[in-house]
């Protein structure tokens, strides 16, 4: 069963060069957004904390002038007055530090709770994509979206946010000052500033450019750490260590470089905006005496008249408020970029495309009362499809288990198909096998019914149902899977079988483990049931996964179940006791069954033999053997190894 | 701990060095423009003096240059020193996991390595980077900053050194309550990586399940521990900010309270104390301060959170593999005899069972052994103490008479080859999976190998035949398909000692026995361990030993066993008719 061969993707690929698109900036904005409220606040609190910052200088002139001065004159000087100054200003600078404390605290409360909503619509998203973008992505990569990216966002929101805001409002007190002074020198300061944005602009570009390939090769690191912890086994038998270590070690160069160049452009921003500050201070001194030499006139806010030197003086001072401001926002500039880079890489993953759902028809639990069928409110072991027509009016279909696949083609890549042409009828109740080489399509006839992937040609009928119109979780969920690869949870035993069925008591839960042969086994381990699997169930042999997996399906108690390889690791004699437990509890149920094993595909009703993506023959086991066909070959071909 | 991280610079000690003196040097830029500003103001624009403005004006754009290039120069420096840094503790890291036992992996877990790899590092690379561009800079400035100020008046300056105790307890009790709770949003860090972990793995189980709201859950779970605990954190450490202003505001007030009664006394005269225009120099020293104040703060904070990191590195550079060679290793094989004596073993130290007790066993260089056993009998623990997977409990195992602890591991491991049960392919073509097992190895090899495993012809049908891109774990391929490769992989190793683990379970009988004739035909010399399920598979060895319970409970041919072991003729029987494998 192949699966899409991929060349090159976003994971991998070479990290691409293009800069951000000004979407991702505005979707940022959009998650920020929500905290409206608390922002307003904080910017009040920026502002009165600047406020107490503004009056310290002015407190000192009115501390001279008002107060010292005076006490200089008086023969007995009191110093209440000056205490009660003292006092008054300490309250103020109180206040300002409460407001400092205050928008530092509000904006972690915004920078985490961003953070959260970003990481929980990622994974809530992440849940709705198709097994296509599962299979095509290395693990390790998609983990480093919900850490490395999205903490590239916390130092952002938490430092850098309240800084802009600050500075932003410092620009526009001096920005009102210049204007109260000059015009002329004003719209000098702009164009200069405008210049000095479009260096900026390069500088942030190609740093920008590095962060994103940071946070790829991040990505990238991540995802190969993850595959060759998780196969670390097989490391080891092969000695690949130091060859393993040999490719980290390129990984990580590449990830050193693009951190560096991210970095070098980035730690270049602050010296060059404080620098081009200087060279505008110099600059409007020149300007401003050639102004005031060739006597021009001098607009302002306050009216025309003739520039003086003291104007000037001032406006010197203002302009160096003005770019230190500028320059503050560009130390905490790294972050913006970085969050950025981060940023792009999220909105890629909840940009993916969700599997595609319009089915319309549920699964409930219904009744029969005099023959009518109804929904049932409590779990009924009686399934019925629930099947709204156009006119509104609201059908009850009975579960029978019937499924029907018609002219069926597919092929995990386009062009490349890898079942023909398949048509099979599974009766109510009936147990179907698929017998075949390996690679023939066996699974992927499976993954097919429970639409992990959709066809390309033909119809799958459920009960009479085309599968496109059932909704994808109520179809899930009427079919039971026991899968070849066996994945279980870290959590306890029991937690692991309960994930069958959510509402399974633990009494439900031990019956399903004495049905799969695994509760004795169970019982042995450290804790019984409460012994906690972790790390993929590593301390169980494959056999004892395989027999919990079984149980994890038994508890759900679907009306339809899929066993593919289902008990391949475990020995002959536990199988035939597992057997019996299925087949008692799949008892008039439909059941498909991928196996290699004769014992296990013999009783079937029906079985299917596939070669090559085709059904080559099909019928019953003595039907089969009567046909001498290809599955009489199969089952000779075994007794001629004796 | 910090020590050792130091450790990890090396080669990037020269540019960890040179950015503070680049630092310093821009620093010192930035002292003296002041002062031409100062002049230009007063003695040419005041004075309405174009060619002071113009000389002066020359002289700052030149200092300017020059603050800009030592700026640019200790940006380049820094950037370099900390990406590197965190190069070399990734890559101290990484060479060590790489020696770890299992028991070692057990220990941190996966999610837990790869959270220390990247977002620890992260962590600490961000700091250092702040800590050579700040951690210069503001202590210098605020030296400076004092020294200015004790000239003026050192008893009035020793307010500041009042507010410096204060200070530091305030610093100190942040770090303390908030340390601890950033050690443990990083182990939540180490849960949301394994849930993510998981669930990826997993997809197809919580699909077929349809658990999706019920993984979102217990991912939000852990997204709202982060989120707690982070959000606590971190608003201690916003008391970091205000207490630096505080603690320079109240030296501000004090600093006018008794400086105004020290000019009054002095009576505005300079030469009896103080004066108005030094209390003016003074505050303007007390802003500067404060300003280099409030950027150490900011380091301190990177600080505090990239100490919880830096710990978790620590932890992981400094932990010891409990599987490590001997002191005299031994580097030739004599032969491959191998030989369990008195074996005991437990996968844990506190377990009190035992998965393996008192095996004794002896395997002669050449013989074919089956091994067949129930499920959980201990069959895959059974061989994986072979190659050192696993150190025995108690007990020995030796291969040509020698311990095989006394073996240099990659020794041992070049001589023994594994095809493991749950078989792992990683990302890449068909032929570097293949390579694994030889990297040399011609393409003829490689092929020659395939043909033994039976993986050739299906190897050529794929897309690009060997150079057929892999997914991670093989995701692109069919159970037997893996299982093929694998076992391809593994002779290609040439080893004395072939292990087969249950790894032709996936494959169709006929193949299967292709697979074993070859196996006799072409590694004739090779010893073979078959642990399989199949009574065809195994019943041609020399030796069958079946498993029960952690126990041999017997060992013999397939007609002595169908004679003496009950357990190996129910076997047999429930493979009889219907146990046989078709397909």
């Amino acid at each position: 069963m192949p699966r899409p061969m991929r060349h090159g993707s976003l994971a991998q690929g070479k990290p691409d060069l293009k800069k951000f698109s000004p979407q991702t900036l505005k979707r940022l904005f959009n998650y920020i957004k929500t905290y409206k409220l608390l922002l307003a606040l904080v910017v009040l609190f920026i502002i009165i904390s600047g406020l107490t910052y503004a009056m310290s200088s002015l407190f000192l002139q009115i501390l001279i002038d008002d107060y010292i001065a005076p006490l200089l004159l008086e023969a007995v000087p009191n110093f209440s007055g000056l205490f009660r100054l003292i006092a008054i200003m300490g309250a103020v600078y109180l206040t300002g530090a409460l407001a400092t404390l205050f928008y530092n605290r509000i904006m972690v409360n915004v920078a985490q709770g961003v953070l959260k909503k970003i990481r929980d619509d990622m994974f809530t998203h992440m849940q709705s994509l198709p097994i296509r973008f599962f299979d095509t992505r290395s693990h390790g990569d998609v983990m480093s979206y919900y850490t490395n990216d999205a903490d590239t966002l916390r130092q952002m929101i938490t430092m850098s946010l309240p800084q802009i805001i600050s500075a932003l409002v410092t620009v526009t007190s001096v920005l009102l000052a210049m204007l109260y002074l000059s015009f002329w020198l004003t719209i000098f300061v702009l164009i200069f500033v405008v210049a000095a944005f479009q260096l900026l602009r390069y500088l942030v570009g190609r740093s920008g450019t590095y962060f994103v390939r940071q946070q790829q090769s991040l990505g990238n690191i991540n995802g190969y750490i993850e595959e060759m912890i998780s196969g670390l086994k097989v490391v080891k038998v092969f000695n690949h260590e130091k060859e393993v270590k040999k490719v980290f070690d390129r990984k990580n160069e590449t990830l050193c470089n693009d951190s560096t160049e991210a970095n070098k452009y980035a730690n270049i921003l602050m010296p060059v905006m404080h620098n081009l500050g200087y060279a505008l201070y110099v600059l409007i001194a020149i300007v401003g005496g050639i102004l005031a030499i060739n006597g021009l006139t001098n607009y302002s806010l306050t009216g025309a008249g003739a520039i003086s030197l003291g104007i000037i003086a001032s406006f010197l001072q203002l302009s160096r408020n003005f770019i230190n401001s500028l320059a503050h926002v560009t130390q905490q500039i790294n972050s913006i970029i970085m969050a950025l880079a981060g940023a792009e890489r999220i909105f890629s993953l909840l940009d993916e495309k969700s599997e595609v759902d319009n089915g319309t028809v549920t699964l409930v639990n219904a009744q029969k009362k005099n023959g009518v069928l109804n929904e049932a409110k409590h779990r009924s072991d009686f399934w019925a499809w629930k099947v709204p027509s156009t006119d509104g009016q609201i059908i009850y279909t009975e579960l029978r288990g019937e499924v029907s696949l018609n002219e069926v083609d597919f092929g995990y890549a386009q062009d490349s198909l890898v079942l023909h042409d398949i048509t099979l009828y599974a009766e109510p109740g009936q147990k179907v096998a698929f017998v075949g080489a390996t690679g023939a399509g066996k699974t992927t006839i499976t993954n097919l019914i429970n639409r992990f992937y959709d066809i390309a040609d033909g119809k799958i009928h459920y009960d009479g149902i085309n599968i496109n119109k059932i909704r994808k979780n109520d179809l899930r969920s009427s079919l039971g899977m026991v899968l070849q690869d066996v994945h279980l949870f870290t959590g306890t035993v029991m937690e692991n079988i309960r994930y069958g069925r959510l509402d399974a008591t633990d009494e439900e839960c031990i019956e399903a483990a004495k049905l799969a042969h695994a509760d004795s086994f169970i019982r042995m381990l450290p804790k019984g049931y409460d012994t906690i699997l972790s790390g993929d169930g590593n301390s169980l042999s494959q056999g004892q996964k395989q027999l919990i997996s079984i149980a994890r399906a038994a508890v759900a108690d679907p009306p339809v179940m899929i066993l593919d390889e289902a008990t391949s690791s475990i020995d002959t004699r536990t199988e035939a006791i597992v057997q019996k437990g299925m087949d008692s509890l799949m008892h008039g149920r439909t059941v498909f069954v991928i196996a290699h094993r004769l014992s296990t595909v013999q009783n079937a009703d029906v079985i299917m033999v596939l070669d090559e993506g085709r059904i080559i023959e099909r019928g019953s086991h003595d039907k089969l053997i009567a046909e001498k066909g290809r599955y009489y070959q199969l089952h000779t071909g075994a007794y001629e190894l004796e | 701990m910090f020590k050792l991280l130091l450790n990890s610079i090396r080669e990037y000690k020269k540019d960890t060095l040179k950015t503070p003196i680049y630092v310093m040097l821009e620093v010192a830029m930035e002292v003296v423009i002041p002062f031409l500003m100062a002049n230009m103001i007063d003695y040419g624009i005041d004075q309405g003096n174009m060619t002071v403005v113009l000389r002066l004006g020359a002289g700052l754009f030149g200092l300017a240059l020059l603050s800009l290039v030592f700026g640019t120069l200790a940006g380049r420096y820094s950037a370099i020193a900390s990406a590197g840094f965190a190069k070399n503790l990734r890559h101290d890291m990484f060479k060590n996991v790489q020696n770890f036992s299992f028991s070692n992996i057990d220990k941190f877990s996966t999610s837990g390595i790869i959270t220390r790899l990247t977002t620890d590092v992260t962590n600490v690379q961000q700091s250092f980077q702040m800590i050579l561009r700040m951690a210069s800079r503001s202590p210098m400035m605020i030296i400076f900053s004092l020294t200015a100020a004790f000239r003026i008046d050192p008893r009035l300056s020793l307010i500041f050194l009042a507010a410096m105790p204060f200070l530091a307890l305030g610093l100190f009790l942040i770090t303390k309550y908030a340390y601890p709770v950033f050690k443990r949003v990083f182990k939540n860090y180490d849960l949301l990586n394994r849930i993510v972990q998981e669930n990826i793995r997993g997809i197809r189980i919580v699909k077929a399940y349809t658990r999706e709201d019920y993984e979102v859950n217990k991912f939000k779970d852990v997204s709202t521990k982060i989120h707690d605990d982070f959000s606590f954190a971190e608003k201690i450490l916003a008391f970091n900010m205000p207490l630096v202003q505080m603690s320079m505001y109240v030296s501000m007030l004090l600093l006018s309270w008794f400086g105004a009664r020290a000019i009054v006394a002095s009576g505005n005269n300079p030469l009896l104390g103080l004066s108005t225009g030094q209390l003016v120099s003074l505050m303007t020293y007390t802003i500067q301060i404060l300003m280099s104040l409030m950027l150490l703060s900011m380091v301190f904070v990177m600080i505090t959170i990239s100490r919880a990191s830096s710990e978790r590195i620590a932890e992981l550079i400094e932990e010891e593999s409990n599987l490590k060679n001997g002191d005299n290793p031994v580097y030739t094989m004599e032969n491959s005899e191998i030989r369990f004596e008195g074996v005991n073993f437990s996968y844990s130290e506190e377990a009190d069972k035992l998965c393996l007790k008192n095996i004794n066993l002896t395997i002669h260089p050449g013989e074919t052994i089956g091994i067949l056993g129930g499920t959980g009998s201990s069959k895959t623990t059974l061989v994986q103490l072979i190659p050192r997977l696993y150190d025995v409990t108690s007990g020995k195992i030796t291969i040509g008479g020698i311990d095989v602890r006394d073996y240099d591991l990659q020794t041992l491991r070049d001589k023994v080859a594994v095809v493991l049960q749950k078989n792992v392919l990683f990302s890449g073509t068909v032929k570097d999976n293949l390579r694994w097992g030889d990297a040399d190895a011609s393409e003829t090899d490689l092929v020659n190998a395939c043909k033994i495993a039976q993986a050739d012809q299906f190897i050529r049908a794929l897309p690009q035949q060997y150079d057929t891109h892999i997914e991670q774990d093989g995701s692109n391929l069919s159970g037997g398909q893996k299982q093929r490769i694998c076992l391809a992989r593994a002779l290609l190793k040439k080893p004395e000692i072939l292990i087969l683990d249950d790894s032709t379970s996936a494959v169709d009988t006929k193949t299967e026995s292709f697979i074993l004739k070859a196996l006799r035909k072409y590694l004739p010399a090779t010893t073979r361990l078959i642990i399989s399920q199949r009574i065809v598979s195994v019943k041609d060895a020399d030796k069958i030993i079946v498993m029960d319970d952690g126990m041999i409970s017997a060992i013999g041919t397939h007609q002595e066993l169908l004679r003496d072991s009950r357990i190996y003729r129910e076997v047999y029987q429930s493979q009889g008719e219907g146990g046989r494998h078709i397909a």
